[in-house]
């Protein structure tokens, strides 16, 4: 006898759970979470504060904020961030000074963990939000983050 | 004549047989060598190193702030945590106090990392006996807890966002009324989880009396968390020991007696009730102030042992730093919850079926990176 009432209660107790999901099954607009993505690229919008990769941004004059001092280098604990510095006369005051001639970002080693932005002192780095990071060869993810030509923004060392 | 030979080829032999390192059931890259003997488990050995980072060693390199962001890589569903778990060891033995709003956000965020954490675990647990829905409803109540992370630390999974003294940045604006949201949210949605797994009888039937620990044994193999929980043996490091805000907070211990892999599952879905309430109860005064302290640009702890535990999803983590006065630890040892859990498998999976050890293995909710590290 208890065989069939087992039966009973196991059709039972499934069907209580199916209750749950017909229900949604029936409302499946409401609560819906899935992202259409690739089709959703143009209205997905990350958080502002979603680590994509670091930037560093420039203004109008293709200037900078960052002086050179390697603190973001240090502060990484794998060796993500090299800067190649050297030290120029500067023309207003003609005493030499360090100025960065490279800042390279190796992406593909970066773990996303955020103590060079927080080390750096004059906020010359920064979070972008890209997230479509995967590219065909490696090299492309090396980057070197001051533009071409840029130069220190002035006033920032005070 | 004939006969007898026929009853001899079909003597029962022992045999070993390889589960993983590449299988579903195990969650990550763990190798278990079963021996079986048809289809009953004379014997389990796991086998570990398959991802082996050397977390420990790299920590003896690296500074104190930058501990922080390997710990996210161990427990991975708790990485809030770990991290909160060295921030505290470094901040005891630096004597630094952190401001109240600090300890408020820490254990806010810490609640919901448990949340998210056992939510994972309950979808995995349904897919492991079978039941596939269980994975897409957990993953759609997951999504919001991560969402609140990703808009105030900026990842879903690898936070880092406690540092030694505080935390990284404030919390966002949007912080408080998003928890709000979560929390009535999945106040709707947790009793759909009884009804679509807990009261269903063939999972019943699958979990019951299958894997059973008694409390001496899970005292004696070291047992912690929900495991050691679901056995009666008191273990609560947020009872027992207190960090952060959660001296501040009522919340009771989910304790079972039964010891089975039905106890460990329910002790799992109490303990979602109760982090929410905890989260309740916080959420809507956290005090004004700073959300750091500073500390030197190089910290140097002094010279001793520090240690200390904290609560993560899958049980006691400790925290075990010698220093020498440097600027990186002499030695560091995490004690990690999975590692002794998983020790027990082989007590509570032999001289079952096969298909109770995957049930038995899903309710100790191993973590692979955090036993390897
Ligand atoms: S985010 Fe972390 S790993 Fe990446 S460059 Fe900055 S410090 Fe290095
Ligand atoms: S990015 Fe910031 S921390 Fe790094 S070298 Fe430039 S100024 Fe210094």
């Amino acid at each position: 006898m208890s065989y069939f009432s087992d039966i009973y209660k196991g059709i039972k107790t499934l069907l209580t759970g199916m209750s749950v999901t017909g229900k949604y099954f029936l409302h499946s607009q409401k609560g819906g979470i899935t992202q259409q993505y690739p089709d959703n690229r143009e209205t997905l919008k990350m958080f502002e504060r979603f680590r994509g990769e670091v930037v560093m941004p420039h203004d109008v004059n293709n200037q900078h904020r960052c002086t050179g001092c390697q603190k973001c280098e240090l502060a990484c604990p794998n060796g993500t961030i090299e800067i190649i510095w050297d030290r120029q006369v500067d023309p207003e005051t003609g005493k030499k000074k360090k100025l960065i001639e490279k800042h390279i970002y190796h992406l593909g080693m970066c773990t996303m963990c955020g103590l060079c932005i927080e080390a750096c002192p004059t906020d010359a780095i920064k979070w972008a939000q890209n997230y479509e990071n995967s590219v065909y060869d490696r090299t492309t993810l090396t980057r070197v983050l001051n533009k071409p030509g840029s130069k220190l923004m002035p006033g920032v060392e005070d | 004549m004939e006969t007898t030979t026929i009853n001899n080829n079909f003597k029962s032999e022992e045999y070993f047989i390889n589960m993983g390192p590449q299988h579903p059931a195990t969650h990550g890259v763990l190798r278990l060598l079963l021996t079986i003997d048809g289809e009953t488990i004379k014997k389990v050995e796991p086998d570990l190193g398959y991802i082996h980072r050397s977390i420990e060693k790299m920590c003896e390199r690296d500074s104190y702030q930058q501990i922080v962001h390997l710990t996210d890589r161990m427990d991975y569903l708790s990485s809030n945590i770990n991290n909160e778990a060295v921030c505290l060891a470094v901040e005891n033995a630096l004597q630094i106090e952190v401001p109240e709003r600090v300890k408020v956000i820490r254990t806010i965020i810490g609640e919901l990392t448990r949340i998210a954490s056992h939510n994972l675990w309950w979808g995995v647990m349904g897919m492991d006996v079978g039941a596939l829905t269980t994975y897409f409803y957990a993953f759609r109540d997951r999504e919001m807890i991560n969402d609140i992370f990703e808009e105030t630390c900026g990842a879903r999974l690898t936070m880092n966002y406690n540092i030694p003294g505080g935390l990284m940045f404030d919390i966002h604006p949007n912080f408080v009324k998003r928890v709000k949201e979560f929390i009535t949210h999945f106040k709707t949605k947790l009793p759909e989880y009884d009804t679509l797994l807990t009261n269903n009888v063939i999972f019943q039937k699958r979990m019951r009396g299958v894997g059973m620990l008694s409390k001496e044994d899970a005292i004696s193999y070291g047992a912690s968390g929900p495991v050691g929980r679901g056995s009666g043996y008191s273990c609560d490091v947020r009872k027992l020991h207190p960090y952060s805000a959660l001296d501040k907070v009522t919340f009771n211990e989910a304790l079972r007696t039964e010891g089975d892999s039905f106890a460990r599952y329910e002790v799992r879905i109490q303990e979602m009730w109760e982090s929410m309430a905890i989260v309740e109860q916080l959420i809507d005064n956290i005090p004004e102030g700073d959300y750091q302290v500073e500390t030197n640009a190089v910290i140097k702890l002094p010279k001793g042992e520090f240690y200390q535990k904290v609560e993560t999803a899958r049980g006691e983590l400790g925290v075990y730093i010698i220093s020498t006065g440097t600027k990186n630890p002499y030695r560091l040892k995490f004690r990690s919850p999975g590692f002794s859990n998983l020790s027990l498998l082989n007590h509570i999976a032999v001289g079952g079926k096969i298909g109770d050890l995957v049930a038995s293995m899903a309710t100790l909710d191993l973590v692979i990176p955090d036993i390897d590290r």
